[in-house]
C-alpha cells in the first residue's frame, strides 16, 4: 500500500475515533436530555400548591402528593438518625483506632461488598428481621431501619474520605499536648471533617429518598390517604406515589406520576446543590499551608 | 516545636463551628414542622386527636369502589384515617384472619380453608355483598378477528393443561391468524381469578401458569392495551374506565335460556342476568370485632348507603335499594357467617334469595 | 468515671458500630438462607436451579427458575450492549480527546444520568421509549425485555464511564508516550497500548456494571412485563428475578408458606450472583492497582 493511503488511514482512524467518542458522549446527554425535557413537559403544569397538598384521590384532576411527600421526608429524617451515628462511628473507628491488622481488612472488605448488594435484598432483610422477627410491622420504623441499612456503606465510605482529609500532623500535635484519642477526634478530628461528612450524609440520603424497591418488599402501602403522625404509623413515600399512579393506566394518572417524579427531582437537585455549594465552600485542604 | 494552628486553620474551625449548630438548628425546624404538619392530620382539620387506623386489603376488583368509599368518608370526617391495600381477595383474606385487617375487600366468598383460618384466631366475620360484576373478557383494539368467543374456547386456553402447548390463536379457532398468543390475567391471590377459574374451567384455581399475571388490574390493561396480541379479563370497572384503550369480547355461553348467542359484559346484561357465567356478586367482609369500634361502624353504614352512586361511577352494577336493605339489616342484626355454605357457588346462588334466607334466620 | 475508663467505653461502642457493619451481611445472608433452606424442603434444588418452568402460585406449581434467570440475563444483555461500548466511547473520549473544560462539565452532568431515581427511569421507559419503539418495532409488545435493557443501559453507562476512565488515567504515561515516540496517532496509542493496559482495571467496571444491571429492581418491574418465560426474544414480555419479588411483596405471602419462602430461595440467588460479581470485581480492580500503583 502507498505511504499516502497509510497517512490517510492513521488519521482517519484517529479522526473516527474521536468522533465516535464524542458522538458516545454527546447521545448520553442527548438522552438526560429528553428524559428531562419529557417529564417536565408533561408533569411541569401539574405541580400547584393544590397537589402538594392534597391527598390521593380515585379523580386524578384532585389526586395529591401531601401523604407522600410528608411520608418521604419523616422516613428520611429518621434513616438519617438511625444511620449517621452508626456509620459516622464505624468510620471512625476504622480510621482512628484501627486502621492496620486482618480485622480493619475485612471490616473493609465487607462493608465494600455491602454497597453493591442490590437494594432488593435489603428489603428482604427489612421484611424478615424488621417487619416479621422484630414485630414493627410495615411501620415507618421498620422502613427507615431498612433503608438505614442500605445507606450505612455509603455513610461509612464518605466519612472515612472526610477524616482521611484531616492532615496527621493536627493529631499528632494534639496528642503531644497530652490529650487522649477521644478527646482529639471529638474536638478537633471530626469538626475539621464535618463538612465532608456532611456532603457524605447528604449524597446518601438523596438516594435514599429515591429508593422504592426495598419499601415495597417491606409493604408501604400504595393508598395511604393521611400523614403519618408516628413511627408506628403505616406510610407511603414519594417514589412509591409515583409507582402506584405510573401503574393506572389513564391518562391523566400518568400526568400526575410526571408531575410527581418533578417534585422528587426538586427535592433531589435541592440535596445534591447544598451538598455541592457545602463542598465547595469549605474545599480548603484542611490544615497547614 | 509545639503545635500552633495556623491561621488558615482557626479561619476554618470557626466557620465549620459558625455554620454547624444554624444547619442543625434548620434541620430541626424542617423536622418539627414536618411533625406539626403531619401531627395535625390534613391541612384544615378539625380538633379532635387522629383516630385508629381502618385498616383494608383484598381484591383488586372491589378496590375502586372501596377507596372511592373511603375517600368521600374521610371528606366528611377529617379524623379518620383509612388505608386500602390491594394484595387480592386470597391475600386480604389471609391478612383479615390474621387479625391484621379490619374489613376485606373481596371477588368472591370466603373459602373452607380461610373459614377456618378466622374461626382458629378468633375473628368472626360479617358477609356483605356490594356491587354486582361482570368480569370483561377483553382485547387489544386493534384486533379485528376476535368479536365473540364461546366459554369452551376460553376453557381450552386457559385450563392447566394448555400450558405450554396453547399458544397460537389459530389453535383456538380455525380460520383465526396464525400468531403468538399473549394472555394477561389477575394472579392466583386474585378472587376474580378464582372465579374465573370456576366458571370457565370448571374446577377453582386450575388455570395453566405461563402468562402475565398481576393482581393489580391496571397492569393488565395496559398489557392488553399496548399488544395486539394480547388477551385478557379483569373485572368490568377496569373495562369501562378504559374503554378507548380496550375491546370487549362478547362471550357465549351455549344456553339460550339466559340470553341467546354472545353477550358482551355490560351494566345491563349483568343486572338482568344474561352474561353469564362472569357475572357474580362482590362483597366486603367485616370483622365483628371490628365493627365495635365506632369509626369502623360509621364507615361501614356510610359504604351501605353510599354505595350505589359510587358503585355506579366506579363502573359495576350496584344491587337493587331492596337488597341494600337486606344487607344493611344483615349488617345491623350481626349475622356472622357466610351465605355461600359448602356445596353453594357464587354462581349459582342467587342473591337476593340468600339474603332474604341469611335475614329470616334459616341458615 | 476514669479518663481511661471512658475512653476504653468509647471505644467499645465505636467497634460495635463497625461490627454493625458485619452484623447487616450476616443478617442478610441468615435471613436468606433460613428462607431458601425452608424452600428446599419442599423443593428440590435441582428442579429449582435447572427447571424451565417458573409457575410457583399456580395450579400447576413448577418451581424450575430458570425463566426469571433467563429474563435478568437478556435485559442484563441487552443493557451491556448499549452501555459498554458507549461508556468505553465516552471514557477514551473524556480522557484522550477532550479538552480540559469540557471534561470537568462533562463529567458531573453524566454523573447526574447515574443519580436519577430507578422509578423515573422506569417511567420513561414505558411512556416514552417504548412507544417510540413501537413506531420502528410494530411487533413490539407493551411489556418486553428491549425497552428496559436500553434504559438500564443508560442508566449504568456513568459508571462504566468514570471506572473505565479512571482505570485509563491510571495508566503511566510512560506507555503513551513510548507509543507516540515509536510514531503512533492517538488512536492507534490508546487502542493498541493504552486500552490493553487498563484491560483489567476496565473489567472490573464492566463486571461492576453487569452487577448493577442484575439487581435493577423498578425499570423491569414497570417495564418488563410479569410472564415468567424462558426466552431470548427481547420484544415480548419476561419477568426477572428482581420483578419477581416484587409481585409477591405487592400480593400477601403469610410468613412460613410455601410462595413465602420463594421469594427468599429467588433472593438468595440474586444475592449470591451480585455478590460473586462484586468479588470477582474488585479483585480485578486491586490487581490493576497494583500493578500501576
Amino acid at each position: 500500500m502507498s505511504a499516502a493511503f497509510h497517512r490517510l488511514w492513521r488519521t482517519l482512524g484517529d479522526r473516527l475515533l474521536q468522533v465516535t467518542g464524542l458522538a458516545a458522549t454527546v447521545a448520553a446527554l442527548l438522552v438526560l436530555a429528553l428524559l428531562l425535557v419529557d417529564v417536565f413537559a408533561d408533569g411541569l403544569g401539574r405541580v400547584s400548591w393544590q397537589f402538594l397538598t392534597s391527598f390521593p384521590s380515585r379523580r386524578a384532576a384532585s389526586a395529591g402528593l401531601f401523604p407522600a411527600l410528608m411520608g418521604s421526608l419523616y422516613v428520611i429524617t429518621l434513616t438519617a438518625i438511625l444511620a449517621v451515628p452508626v456509620g459516622v462511628g464505624a468510620a471512625v473507628y476504622l480510621q482512628e483506632y484501627g486502621s492496620q491488622g486482618r480485622l480493619a481488612r475485612l471490616l473493609e472488605i465487607n462493608i465494600a461488598n455491602l454497597a453493591g448488594v442490590p437494594s432488593i435484598v435489603y428489603g428482604l432483610l427489612g421484611l424478615g428481621l424488621f417487619v416479621r422477627a422484630l414485630g414493627f410491622g410495615r411501620s415507618v420504623l421498620a422502613g427507615s431501619a431498612t433503608l438505614a441499612l442500605l445507606v450505612l456503606p455509603v455513610v461509612i465510605l464518605a466519612t472515612r474520605e472526610a477524616l482521611r482529609t484531616v492532615p496527621q500532623e493536627v493529631r499528632e500535635g494534639a496528642y503531644a499536648l497530652g490529650a487522649t484519642r477521644w478527646q482529639t477526634i471529638w474536638t478537633l478530628v471530626l469538626p475539621m471533617a464535618f463538612p465532608g461528612i456532611l456532603t457524605g450524609v447528604i449524597l446518601a440520603l438523596s438516594r435514599a429518598i429515591g429508593e422504592t424497591a426495598p419499601l415495597i418488599t417491606i409493604g408501604a402501602l400504595t393508598y395511604v390517604p393521611f400523614a403519618p403522625d408516628g413511627i408506628m404509623s403505616p406510610f407511603t413515600v414519594l417514589p412509591i406515589q409515583i409507582f402506584n399512579w405510573v401503574s393506572r393506566p389513564q391518562a391523566d394518572f400518568r400526568v400526575n406520576a410526571a408531575a410527581g417524579i418533578v417534585v422528587l427531582l426538586c427535592l433531589l437537585v435541592t440535596m445534591n446543590g447544598v451538598a455541592a455549594w457545602l463542598r465547595d465552600r469549605y474545599q480548603s485542604r484542611g490544615g497547614t499551608t | 516545636m509545639p503545635w500552633k494552628p495556623t491561621r488558615r486553620t482557626l479561619l476554618f474551625m470557626k466557620n465549620v463551628r459558625r455554620t454547624a449548630p444554624a444547619l442543625g438548628i434548620s434541620i430541626l425546624v424542617v423536622f418539627v414542622a414536618g411533625l406539626a404538619v403531619t401531627g395535625c392530620g390534613s391541612p384544615d382539620t378539625s380538633s379532635g386527636g387522629p383516630s385508629e387506623v381502618i385498616a383494608i386489603d383484598g381484591s383488586s376488583t372491589v378496590f375502586p369502589i372501596t377507596e372511592a368509599v373511603a375517600e368521600d368518608f374521610q371528606l366528611g370526617n377529617q379524623e379518620a384515617r383509612v388505608t386500602v391495600g390491594v394484595s387480592g381477595t386470597g391475600g386480604g383474606f389471609a391478612k383479615f384472619c390474621r387479625g391484621e385487617t379490619d374489613l376485606s375487600n373481596a371477588s368472591r366468598p370466603i373459602r373452607e380453608s380461610e373459614i377456618e383460618l378466622c374461626a382458629a384466631n378468633g375473628i368472626d366475620f360479617l358477609e356483605l355483598p356490594v356491587a354486582y360484576d361482570g368480569i370483561a373478557v377483553v382485547v387489544h383494539p386493534g384486533n379485528d378477528w376476535v368479536d365473540t368467543m364461546t366459554v369452551e374456547e376460553l376453557k381450552r386456553i386457559w385450563e392447566p393443561g394448555a400450558q405450554g402447548k396453547m399458544l397460537r390463536w389459530s389453535q383456538v379457532r380455525t380460520g383465526w391468524p396464525d400468531r403468538e398468543l399473549h394472555l394477561f390475567g389477575p394472579g392466583a391471590d386474585s378472587g376474580t381469578f378464582d372465579y374465573f377459574t370456576e366458571a370457565i374451567v370448571g374446577t377453582e384455581d386450575a388455570s395453566r401458569g405461563d402468562f402475565t399475571s398481576s393482581e393489580d388490574d391496571n397492569v393488565l390493561v395496559q398489557g392488553v392495551a399496548s399488544d395486539e396480541l394480547a388477551l385478557g379479563f379483569f373485572g368490568y370497572a377496569y373495562y369501562e374506565t378504559n374503554q378507548d384503550r380496550l375491546k370487549i369480547v362478547a362471550v357465549d355461553d351455549g344456553d339460550e335460556s339466559n340470553g341467546e348467542g354472545a353477550i358482551a359484559a355490560s351494566p345491563v346484561a349483568v343486572r338482568d342476568g344474561t352474561y353469564q357465567p362472569l357475572s357474580r356478586p362482590i362483597f366486603i367482609y367485616v370483622s365483628v370485632a371490628a365493627l365495635e369500634r365506632p369509626e369502623v361502624d360509621a364507615f361501614v353504614e356510610f359504604y351501605l348507603t353510599q354505595a350505589a352512586p359510587l358503585v355506579r361511577e366506579v363502573g359495576y352494577v350496584p344491587l337493587s335499594e331492596p337488597e341494600y336493605e337486606l344487607v344493611r339489616t344483615r349488617k345491623n342484626a350481626g349475622t356472622a357467617g357466610t351465605m355461600f355454605g359448602p356445596g353453594a357457588s357464587q354462581s349459582d346462588t342467587s342473591l337476593v334469595d340468600a339474603l332474604q334466607r341469611s335475614t329470616s334466620g334459616t341458615p | 468515671m476514669t479518663r481511661r475508663r471512658f475512653e476504653s467505653g468509647v471505644e467499645l461502642c465505636l467497634r460495635f458500630c463497625a461490627g454493625l457493619s458485619v452484623l447487616v451481611t450476616g443478617g442478610i445472608f441468615l435471613v436468606l438462607l433460613m428462607g431458601t433452606l425452608a424452600f428446599f424442603r419442599d423443593v428440590s434444588p435441582i428442579d429449582f436451579l435447572f427447571g424451565t418452568s417458573w409457575t410457583p402460585l399456580f395450579f400447576n406449581k413448577q418451581f424450575g427458575v430458570l425463566p426469571l434467570v433467563a429474563g435478568t440475563f437478556l435485559v442484563s444483555l441487552i443493557a451491556m450492549v448499549v452501555a459498554l461500548p458507549a461508556g468505553l466511547a465516552t471514557a477514551i473520549y473524556l480522557s484522550e480527546y477532550a479538552p480540559r473544560a469540557a471534561r470537568r462539565t462533562v463529567k458531573p452532568i453524566l454523573e447526574i444520568l447515574a443519580g436519577v431515581p430507578t422509578v423515573v427511569y422506569g417511567y420513561f421507559a414505558l411512556m416514552f421509549v417504548t412507544p417510540a419503539l413501537q413506531q420502528i418495532l410494530p411487533n413490539l409488545a407493551g411489556f418486553n425485555a428491549l425497552s428496559p435493557g436500553i434504559v438500564i443501559g443508560i442508566m449504568i453507562l456513568p459508571l462504566v464511564s468514570s471506572l473505565s476512565e479512571d482505570a485509563i488515567h491510571s495508566v503511566p504515561t510512560a506507555l503513551r508516550e513510548a507509543a507516540y515516540a515509536l510514531g503512533a496517532t492517538r488512536m492507534q496509542a490508546t487502542l493498541r497500548v493504552v486500552l490493553p493496559a487498563a484491560l483489567s482495571g476496565i473489567s472490573a467496571a464492566a463486571i461492576l456494571a453487569v452487577s448493577r444491571a442484575i439487581g435493577e429492581t423498578m425499570i423491569v418491574t414497570i417495564a418488563a412485563g410479569q410472564q415468567p418465560r424462558l426466552t431470548m426474544n427481547p420484544m415480548v414480555p419476561i419477568e426477572t428475578m428482581t420483578a419477581y419479588i416484587v409481585q409477591v411483596s405487592l400480593g400477601d405471602a403469610p410468613a412460613g408458606t410455601l410462595e413465602y419462602n420463594t421469594l427468599f430461595a429467588v433472593g438468595m440467588l440474586l444475592f449470591a450472583n451480585t455478590f460473586v460479581l462484586n468479588v470477582i470485581s474488585n479483585v480485578l480492580r486491586e490487581r490493576f492497582k497494583a500493578r500501576y500503583a
